[in-house]
């Protein structure tokens, strides 16, 4: 049983790896589009078109990618999961039904007329169908962090024979760490979404194009990161008091601290040993920790010991903590060096655009973290005190699962191989194309043919 | 309020249709990638931009139909998945091959693009066939024999015949020239063997359950229900005439296998839950033995009251967009 278990549960860490890096770009480059479609329905300047018709493609190809590793997940709930949608399903069952009444179909039938449909509708309708996919990939965010968040902090149920029924569907939704996650969750797409397209844009600078749209990307996309990535520590901080409020076990694990202590130093370095419930070679800032959770530099913060046999493993949530903030902290360096030299010098020196293209995925990095802080850090538990992970596991014999998450990840490894490669691809091909002016080619809306057919029919 | 007792019929049929509509729609796309030439590019460039603007849409319907299934009835949701753990598996890794494949053609170097269209095709069947196994080890009540195997098997063929007809009969409707012929051709062929493979549904599966024979035999539903086998029968003989008569002058009539096509789903799929219903797993629980908690069951259903027909409206006007003729797809 425990190999079923341990199988699912990395096989479901690896679907859920691979699915949230595509709703992490989609999310925040659809808002991109519609700014871009907009700025170009206001001046008419074809740059604003020729940005939107480039990520347009990046932003098909992930959606793509996103939808169908999320359909592998929904059905993961029953293939592997089945006892949590036997406990908690009453819950869990109605916001998922949500968001694919209000989320799912909402996007996917817009993203028709939005990739194909631009000479078949009039411009505005074109913007708007642009908008209702924006939409539709939030709302779809909306749903599952509110379902990923009434399990971390579950509160609206009552348990009868053993199975949740809902009593307050407002609170279940809104439930209390619920505004922080959602805010929390967008601002990373927003930071994903700008780092890729600083980063791809930077590199077709540096293969030479030197037309006026991957500079308008790139300054775009920069001084979009210049405000998230600040804006993103300050949500962060408030996310972790409301963790430290609703789920101390986490927070324990995330600082490193075994014994319940006053004046707990910041780790920005630590080896935590479960086995005798310690860190080596400790690297911290004296009584930051309590200072920065508490706001008082003596403040008591819970250690691990206050919660036997129920908190998470502690090296994982330790290190992917670090991770997460400290690519953050290298994020709001790279956004306002980049916004400050665009500032003086109107271009990026040399180094910041290699630097750049090395951060393009950058926002993947982070998400990954943070998600595995978060997912990671509520174990063994799958509800927060209702459920645990063990209980839900599937019968199914490991034999089974073995066979189910070969195929994964070989798919998903050739995927993840196959995308990286194409943005790297559709961004060398964009920089041997030439310029349309509207000057040169009147018709230029209907007729941009060299961008849009180069290679990019159906 | 709705008696909590009807709450399991309304979403048994809610299901129905996004099953009903599901196997239609994404049966067209997934027919059309079954069918895709590997010997003649152009011709395969336009069978997928008929489809484009359309497959992501579709396929949500099946997003929607195993959501209801897991949030009105999570029991059955359970034993389903459970007893379809790797045809599941199967099917999700052909529709993720299938649902990049779409979007790497048009974007990888012009040397891959033959890699990504096998992958297309490949993941296409590989859906069909899943689907169709999947569909035949349910009507079996996952029965764990060589019979239930073969009639699975049987099955997946069936089901993979039946996508590629009323794919091809939807390529007949929004192509011309030659490869609406060729559509034609197709459309005829995979007719037959759907013919036949609704035929021998149509055969073994009261002799297999008694149960299901007394249903189909029992006055008065009797008359109503014989008219589903027969008119659809009809309708196979119709819609192969017409296509043996293409091309048509000025190709009036060229929806018409599609829309018949459709109306042979539509009966089968009546035909399949008349037998059936309530059970939700055959012979084993029924819709009110497997379902959610009523106030669950309650607060989905006042959405979906006002979201369907909304999204039944959005997708009506999607296919107006990209009504007539396929022209070529741009990315824009």
């Amino acid at each position: 049983m425990i190999e079923t278990l341990m199988l699912s549960r990395i096989q479901f860490a690896a679907n859920i790896s691979f699915h949230i890096l595509f709703p992490s770009i989609t999310i925040a480059l659809c808002w991109l589009l519609m700014y871009f479609k907009i700025r170009f329905d206001f001046s008419q300047d074809p740059v604003w078109m020729r940005a939107y018709r480039f990520w347009v493609k990046v932003f098909a190809l992930s959606f793509a990618l996103g939808v169908v590793s999320g359909i592998t997940m929904s059905f993961q709930f029953g293939t592997n999961w089945p006892g949590f949608m036997e406990k908690v399903g009453n819950i869990a069952g109605p916001l998922l039904g949500y968001e694919v009444l209000t989320a799912f179909f909402l996007e996917a039938t817009f993203l028709g007329i939005m990739l194909f449909g631009i000479n078949r509708v009039p411009p505005w309708l074109h913007t708007t169908a642009t908008a209702l996919v924006a939409l539709g990939t939030t709302m779809s965010a909306f749903w599952i962090i509110a379902l990923n968040s009434w399990m971390q902090t579950p509160v609206g149920f009552e348990m009868r024979d053993g199975v949740a029924h809902a009593v307050d569907w407002w609170a279940i939704i809104f439930n209390p760490s619920f505004p922080y996650r959602l805010v929390h969750v967008l601002l990373a797409s927003g930071l994903t979404a700008s780092f890729l397209m600083a980063g791809i844009s930077a590199y077709r600078i540096l293969k030479g194009d030197d037309k006026r749209g991957p500079r308008l990307t790139l300054k775009t996309s920069l001084i979009f990161a210049a405000i998230l990535a600040p804006t993103q520590a300050l949500v962060g901080d408030f996310h972790g008091l409301n963790t430290l409020e609703h789920q101390p076990q986490k927070i324990a694990a995330m600082e490193g601290v075994w014994h319940t202590e006053k004046g707990a130093p910041l780790l920005l370095f630590a080896i935590p040993d479960e086995e005798n419930r310690t860190n080596h070679f400790e690297i911290g800032i004296p009584k930051m920790a309590s200072f920065i959770l508490t706001h008082d530099l003596e403040g008591e913060i819970k250690g691990l010991n206050e919660f036997p046999g129920e908190h998470p493993p502690v090296a994982p949530v330790f290190y992917s903590f670090r991770i997460m903030v400290g690519v953050g902290m290298l994020m709001i360096a790279a956004a306002w060096l980049g916004v400050w030299q665009l500032a003086r010098k109107k271009e990026l020196s040399p180094w910041l655009l290699k630097g750049l293209v090395l951060m393009t995925f950058a926002g993947w990095v982070a998400t990954l973290a943070g998600w595995y802080v978060t997912e990671i850090g509520r174990q063994p538990y799958l509800v927060s005190g209702v459920l645990t992970t063990a209980e839900a596991v599937t019968t199914v014999p490991p034999s089974k699962v073995w066979f189910s998450f070969t195929l994964y990840m070989i798919t998903y490894v050739v995927l993840l191989v196959a995308y990286i490669r194409t943005l790297f691809l559709m961004a060398r091909r964009a920089v041997e194309i030439e310029e349309i002016t509207p000057e040169e080619n009147p018709n230029f809306h209907q007729l941009d043919e060299n961008l849009a057919t180069s290679g990019e029919k159906a | 309020m709705i008696p909590a007792d009807w709450l399991p019929v309304i979403f048994v049929g809610l299901m129905g249709l996004a099953v009903l509509i599901y196997a239609m729609l994404d049966g067209y796309d997934l027919g059309v990638g079954i069918m895709l030439p590997l010997d003649n590019e152009t011709q395969a460039d336009s069978m997928i931009a008929s489809i484009g603007p359309f497959w992501d849409a579709n396929e949500t319907w099946l997003v929607l139909a195993i959501g209801l299934l897991l949030i009105a009835f999570p029991q059955a949701h359970s034993v389903v998945l459970r007893e379809l753990y790797i045809p599941a598996a199967i099917m999700l890794i052909g529709l993720i091959m299938r649902g990049v494949a779409f979007d790497f053609r048009a974007k990888v170097a012009v040397a891959n693009k033959p890699i990504w269209d096998k992958s297309f095709k490949l993941g296409s069947l590989i859906t069909a066939l899943a689907q169709g196994y999947m569909l035949g080890m349910y009507v079996m009540g996952f029965e764990q024999s060589i019979t239930a195997y073969l009639f699975s098997g049987l099955a997946a063929f069936g089901v993979a015949a039946a996508y590629c007809y009323i794919g091809a009969a939807w390529l007949v409707m929004k192509t011309s020239d030659d490869l609406q012929l060729r559509a034609a051709r197709w459309a005829r062929r995979a007719g037959w063997i759907c013919f036949a493979g609704v035929a021998a549904v149509c055969a073994m599966n009261p002799l297999v359950n008694p149960e299901i024979l007394a249903r189909w035999l029992s006055f008065p539903n009797a008359l109503f229900v014989w008219a589903i086998p027969v008119v659809c029968f009809a309708l196979f003989a119709i819609i192969d005439q017409v296509l043996k008569r293409f091309p048509l002058p000025d190709d009036k009539g060229c929806w018409l296998p599609f829309v018949g096509a459709m109306f042979i789903f539509l009966f089968c799929f009546s035909g399949l839950g008349y037998s059936f219903f309530p059970y939700i797993v055959p012979g084993q629980m029924t819709i009110w033995e497997s379902a959610s908690a009523p106030e669950s069951l309650q607060f989905i259903l006042w959405g979906a009251i006002v979201v369907v027909p909304v999204i039944l409206l959005y997708t009506i006007f999607s296919y107006r967009v990209f009504w007539g003729k396929v022209q070529d797809l741009k990315y824009y």
